[in-house]
């Protein structure tokens, strides 16, 4: 079986954080962005992963389970902001939330 | 440690006041005076037994400058503060830091009395801010340590930024928060400048210490201390204020209640003059000299735009702010005169200004709580209605111009005879200035008192308490007119003490004034036909010497 | 008896304080009775001080009484002293006497004014003030009372203070001669340098001995001082406050503008003589101020329908007589003319008080008239002052003292024939105007009916003055005359004596000189009664006629003076003020808040507050960051 190279992997989570980054650029729904940025933090995981396979080190899985917590850290609070969103803007848009421009 | 106490009452006074003004605003006021009144009666004993033996042991001093600090004070407080900066607390009095220390709380006192009826806001916590107020002066004006001198200079600011922003007139906020901008930014120059200062002083003798006595004469190149004495120039310069920087004082000084305005032109305003007394020109006496004639500039405009400012104004209260830019000037001239004759005026014009701009804010502030505005042209007429303010105001508008017979006067005179000396064109311009505080004065006279009464205005004349405060202020002004002495015998150690700190600097005297050059020889030496240029020619006489 | 010096200043600054202090407790009677009392007092004690004086002269003809030393300075010790000499002597005298003369004749004149109190209060620290002046041992203490007099001047001008135009006037005789005083206080600097006094005999003594005559130095101490004395003595070019100072009442005139403070100037210069000695230059400028100044205040004086300034152009005019004579080293002459025209003047003043009072407050003179028959005491006193003014051959003091400084100004070694033309001109004018007035408001029809007519008080020190004015001049007869000359001996202790010695001495002190004098006054009396005796109506055409009219337009504007100055002066000292009113600096520091202030719109329009833009932006800039990491 061919092997999968590194390069693969890496063009891979470029291909999966482009995609989140995306998102996040043109998708007002809380929700999905907040989903765009999981794909982003994946991708990053992907390339630890795929890294610490390529030189044999368990760095890269560790790494990648500091990104697992954080991300279901970062998803607890991120659906906490988003009802609290809801109920003061009755909305999911972000581009809602502006009250801070200058 | 007695110097300690003139700081301590009015700031434990101030919470009592603000705790007691709770229930209670009369107890408050009360407090307030008993918290000035205290120390101005310490102070006066102290100024009474200790001014003579002070003469004593100025005599009996020690040979060079650490004789000369030794001898010029009449007590001292030294603790350690900051040891590992070379920080203390070091208070120090001498006849010039008594004088001011009477100005404070006199003026303290005075100013709690003029708002006894004017505020009704939050009693307690407006005596708390002009106690503190007092305290943060009494530090500034006792405070021999530089970083601790600087220390009370911003504290006094917050105190006073509230006096203006809470307790104030329409714009109050904007002129609170100009005031507190203009010195807050020029007393971080001056912070950087004594850093720098203490930094040079430390690398050259390994000591590191804010001990003002210590950091006298401090060698550094001649660039270095002109640029270090702007930074403090620019702290007092504000604060004096000399033009073009006295922007913030029409807008302060009219926007703050009648209290504010006292202290602000009474006291305040008098750290720029005493800061360059005490500190910027017996450190930096070279950069002094070499900035001398840009000062003497700067002065003589302040002195004749306050003056035409003032007479544009119709707010009363704004035309009172304008004199004070116009009078610090002189005190500006003075200082850099740098003589024995200016020197004194200086102090006196510090005292009489006070006294005489105090009670123009405090009448000003009597009218509004009466008439609710200050625009004259709202006024006219109320000799009328009130002529025991008529000529009460009368008599303060003849102090501000310079009357003969009150202390202004002998103020003015003696700080244009020294700047005489020094050049002619800004004792002269310094006159001409006078002439416009004529115009202004009497304007201000006709517009809001003289004339036919028409607005219907009809309100009580000056009441007992007011004509207990004016009367005491018209007989210190017209005893200062007529016999200064006390204040210049008072004065007359630290005038001698700077000027020998001085002494070997380029600002000392070329010619004192006590040996008569010889005016056979400048006279025989000024050609004889030409009259028109005679002052001139003098002129160039006197410099040559 | 000479130590009693103090009190003749202090009496009067006594009656100030009770007027001031007991102000609402006092009614009409007591504050009459202490502001005349205290001068009155104080003209007593001046008779027994100065009696005792001239009886018998203390060591050097000179008195000194130091009460203390106002403050002592680095060598500067100026006394609150007084220094009784000839010079003071006579100034003393007048001032107390006709100042109580006055304050008499104002508590009948001033009976229904609503500030009484104020008035004596003012007119009390006035005497005060004008005491020191004239008994200042020093410079400085002189200048105190210098400003003291401008003071009470402004307060006693815009005493009806109800009318903004009288408030005006006072103002613009404070600032105008404030003016003056600018240039003074600057000669009291130079003078301090230059010989580290200012007691006025160690300083003139210094300045004798270190001055040399005519330099530069002297020179202008000696104008600076001249510009002090212009000012008060309202001579060209300073000489515009005068005739507004009117405004204020009757027996102000009579005091201040004319009997004492407007010849402070003349009082300075004749005491400072010794510096003007060793400047001739700036005594031929005094000269020339006082010449110019006597013909262009008498042609105005010619024109004026207003009672009160006819005699202020008038006072201004004569004036300039003292500084002409000061001019030409006739300081005696100088002083012996501010004698008498003391008397004479406040006499006219005090009658002008009278009639215009009498005429319920009408002051031209055009609408008087015939008031020979209805006020005669006033007629005749009048007319005497107006002999005097005049100077009526030997019967009026007016001549012997104008006849001196007419000879003066030829004889002496510092006349010439300008000065002499100028002061004859001047002589002929002064007749005319003298008795243009006597013939207007006396003679002719009655145009005005007289509502009240003057009681004791005010009758008493008319004829009192109108004695005085006949009488006055005889202390100092002319040479031609008789040899009775006393005033001149006792003046010599104080003044250099009046010299002779010019190219046209003998003509001057001849009787032939005075010929010239009497012939010209004689010759102006009989023009004036040609010209403006009433039922003579012919006349009237020719001053309405086209060639005279627009001249006399000219002269009753005061030759200009205050037009140009309002330019020069007023209107851009006001328009700066009012274009600059909300301060010029204070744009700078709104522009550096406006700087700011667009800086922070600037910068926060960025901030729209979408999260996408931003991450937008942050991500394009880690690409950036990365790029540049990479690529480098």
């Amino acid at each position: 079986m061919a092997s999968v190279s590194l390069d693969h992997a890496l063009v891979l989570a470029a291909i999966l954080f482009a995609i989140g980054f995306a998102g996040l650029l043109t998708r007002r729904n809380l929700i999905v962005v907040l989903a765009c940025i999981e794909i982003m933090l994946n991708a990053g995981g992907l390339a630890f992963v795929a890294a610490g396979a390529r030189w044999g080190q368990a760095d890269g899985q560790v790494m990648f389970l500091f990104v697992l917590a954080m991300a279901a850290a970062e998803v607890a609070v991120g659906l906490a902001i988003a009802i609290r969103f809801r109920q003061s803007l009755k909305s999911l848009d972000v581009d809602d939330a502006d009250e801070m421009k200058g | 440690m007695i110097l300690l106490w003139y700081i301590l009452i009015p700031a434990v006074a101030a919470p009592v006041a603000w705790l007691l003004g709770r229930s209670r605003p009369a107890l408050a006021r009360w407090t307030a005076v008993a918290g000035t009144t205290a120390p101005l009666v310490i102070l006066a004993g102290q100024w009474i037994t200790k001014a003579s033996a002070l003469q004593a042991t100025f005599a009996a001093r020690g040979p060079g400058p650490a004789g000369l600090v030794a001898g010029s004070w009449i007590a001292d407080v030294k603790a350690t503060w900051i040891g590992s900066l070379g920080i203390s607390f070091f208070l120090a009095a001498d006849g010039l830091t008594i004088i001011m220390l009477l100005l404070t709380f006199a003026l303290g006192l005075l100013a709690v009395l003029a708002s006894w009826r004017g505020i009704t806001k939050n009693v307690g916590v407006f005596h708390l801010m002009i106690l503190w107020t007092v305290a943060g002066l009494a530090g500034v004006f006792l405070s021999l340590d530089l970083f601790l001198f600087y220390f009370f200079f911003e504290m006094m600011l917050i105190p006073m930024y509230f006096l203006i922003a809470v307790w104030g007139h329409e714009k109050r906020v904007y002129a609170a928060i100009k005031f507190f901008i203009f010195t807050q930014v020029s007393g971080l120059l001056m912070l950087v400048a004594i850093v720098a200062l203490v930094v040079i002083h430390g690398r050259e003798t390994g000591v590191y210490t804010f001990d003002f006595t210590q950091l006298l004469g401090t060698q550094m190149a001649a660039s270095t201390a002109f640029i270090l004495m702007l930074g403090f120039f620019f702290a007092f310069a504000v604060k004096l204020p000399a033009w073009p920087l006295h922007t913030w004082l029409p807008d302060a000084h009219t926007e703050a209640p009648t209290a504010g305005s006292v202290l602000l032109a009474g006291v305040l305003i008098k750290i720029g003059a005493y800061g360059m007394l005490r500190f910027m020109v017996p450190l930096f006496p070279d950069a002094v000299h070499d900035f001398r004639t840009v000062a003497l500039v700067l002065a003589v405009i302040g002195i004749i735009y306050g003056a035409v400012m003032a007479y544009g104004q119709s707010d009363m209260k704004r035309l009172v702010a304008y004199t004070s830019v116009s009078h610090m000037g002189f005190v500006l001239l003075g200082v850099f005169a740098w003589n024995t004759l200016a020197l004194q005026g200086v102090i006196l014009q510090l005292v009489c200004h006070a006294l005489s701009t105090g009670a123009l804010f405090i009448m000003v502030g009597g009218l509004q709580d009466r008439i609710h505005t200050r625009d004259m042209g709202r006024m006219g007429g109320l000799w009328q209605v009130a002529p025991r303010m008529g000529g009460t105001a009368m008599f303060f508008a003849m102090a501000s111009l310079g009357l003969p017979g009150l202390g202004n006067f002998v103020a003015e005179f003696l700080i244009l005879v020294g700047v005489w000396q020094v050049s002619h064109w800004a004792a002269v311009l310094g006159a001409v200035g006078l002439v416009f505080a004529t115009v202004y004065a009497l304007w201000m006279m006709q517009r809001a008192f003289q004339g036919e009464e028409t607005h219907g205005w009809s309100f009580a004349d000056l009441t007992k308490r007011e004509v207990g405060m004016f009367g005491a202020m018209i007989a210190a002004l017209v005893l200062l007119g007529f016999w200064p002495q006390p204040l210049i015998t008072t004065a007359r150690q630290t005038v001698t003490g700077l000027q020998e700190m001085t002494a070997a600097s380029s600002l000392a005297q070329p010619r004192p004034t006590a040996e008569a050059g010889d005016p056979a020889a400048e006279a025989a030496a000024a050609p004889a036909d030409d009259a028109s240029g005679a002052t001139s020619l003098a002129d160039d006489e006197g410099a040559q010497q | 008896m000479l130590g009693l010096l103090w009190l003749i200043p202090a009496l009067p600054a006594a009656g100030f304080l009770a007027l001031v202090l007991l102000n609402r407790r006092l009614d009409r009677t007591a504050a009459a009775w202490i502001g005349a009392g205290s001068v009155g007092l104080s003209a007593l004690v001046a008779l027994l001080v100065c009696g005792s004086f001239i009886v018998s002269p203390p060591a050097g003809d000179a008195y000194h009484q130091v009460l203390w030393t106002w403050m002592d300075v680095a060598g500067f010790a100026p006394n609150i002293g007084f220094y009784l000499d000839a010079v003071s002597v006579l100034w003393v005298l007048v001032i107390t006497f006709v100042g109580f003369l006055i304050h008499l004749y104002s508590t009948e004149h001033m009976e229904h004014d609503e500030g009484f109190t104020r008035f004596f209060m003012y007119l009390n620290l006035f005497v005060a003030s004008m005491l020191v002046l004239v008994l200042a041992d020093n410079l400085l203490l002189l200048y105190l009372g210098w400003e003291g007099v401008g003071l009470c001047s402004y307060l006693l001008i815009s005493f009806w203070q109800k009318d903004p135009q009288n408030v005006y006037c006072g103002r613009k005789a404070f600032i105008v001669t404030r003016v003056g005083d600018t240039a003074l206080i600057a000669g009291l600097f130079l003078l301090f340098t230059q010989v580290h006094t200012l007691e006025i005999q160690p300083m003139l003594a210094a300045a004798q001995e270190s001055f040399v005559p005519g330099s530069a130095v002297a020179v202008a101490a000696a104008l600076l001082i001249l510009g002090g004395a212009i000012g008060k003595s309202a001579q060209v070019p300073l000489q515009t406050w005068l005739p507004d100072a009117m405004a204020g009442p009757s027996p102000v005139s009579a005091l201040i503008h004319a009997a004492t403070m407007v010849t402070a100037g003349v009082y300075l210069i004749a005491r400072t003589n010794v510096l003007f000695t060793l400047a001739p230059d700036a005594r031929l400028i005094v000269a020339i101020v006082g010449t110019v100044t006597l013909l262009l205040a008498g042609f105005s004086a010619l024109v004026q329908h207003d009672l009160k300034r006819a005699l202020a152009y008038s006072t201004i005019s004569q004036i300039g007589y003292m500084f002409l004579a000061l001019g030409v080293s006739g300081w005696e002459a100088g002083v012996f003319h501010f004698m008498t025209h003391a008397f004479f003047k406040a006499l006219l003043f005090l009658a002008a008080g009278v009639i215009i009072e009498a005429l319920a407050d009408e002051h031209d003179i055009f609408k008087m008239g015939g008031l020979r028959r209805e006020l005669p005491a006033v007629f005749w006193t009048f007319t005497i002052g107006a002999a005097a003014l005049a100077a009526l051959p030997f019967v009026t003091d007016g001549f012997y003292s104008k006849d001196l400084i007419i000879a003066t100004s030829l004889g002496s070694v510092d006349g010439n024939l300008w000065f002499y033309a100028g002061a004859i001109v001047g002589a002929f004018v002064t007749t005319l105007y003298s008795f243009r007035l006597v013939w207007l408001v006396f003679f002719g029809e009655r145009h005005t009916e007289v509502s009240r007519r003057p009681r004791r008080r005010q009758l008493v020190p008319l004829w009192i003055l109108a004695v005085l004015s006949v009488v006055s001049g005889l202390i100092w007869m002319p040479p031609w005359l008789a040899g009775f000359h006393p005033f001149e001996t006792f003046l010599d202790t104080a003044l250099p004596p009046i010299e002779f010695t010019g190219e046209y001495a003998h003509f001057a002190e001849s009787a032939l000189g005075a010929l010239v004098t009497i012939s010209v006054v004689v010759v102006g009396i009989g023009i004036a009664w040609l010209l403006w005796m009433p039922w003579r109506r012919g006349t009237h055409a020719f001053s309405e006629s086209p060639a005279v009219r627009p001249l006399a337009a000219y002269w009753l504007g005061g030759w200009g003076f205050d037009w140009v100055y309002e330019r020069v002066f007023v209107i851009p000292v006001k328009w700066f003020a009012r274009v600059a009113r909300n301060d010029l600096v204070d744009h700078v520091v709104d522009g550096i808040a406006w700087l700011n202030v667009a800086a922070w719109r600037t910068l926060s329009a960025g901030q729209t507050g979408r999260l996408r833009a931003y991450v937008a932006v942050a991500g394009f800039g880690i690409a950036l960051v990365l790029a540049v990491v990479v690529l480098r």
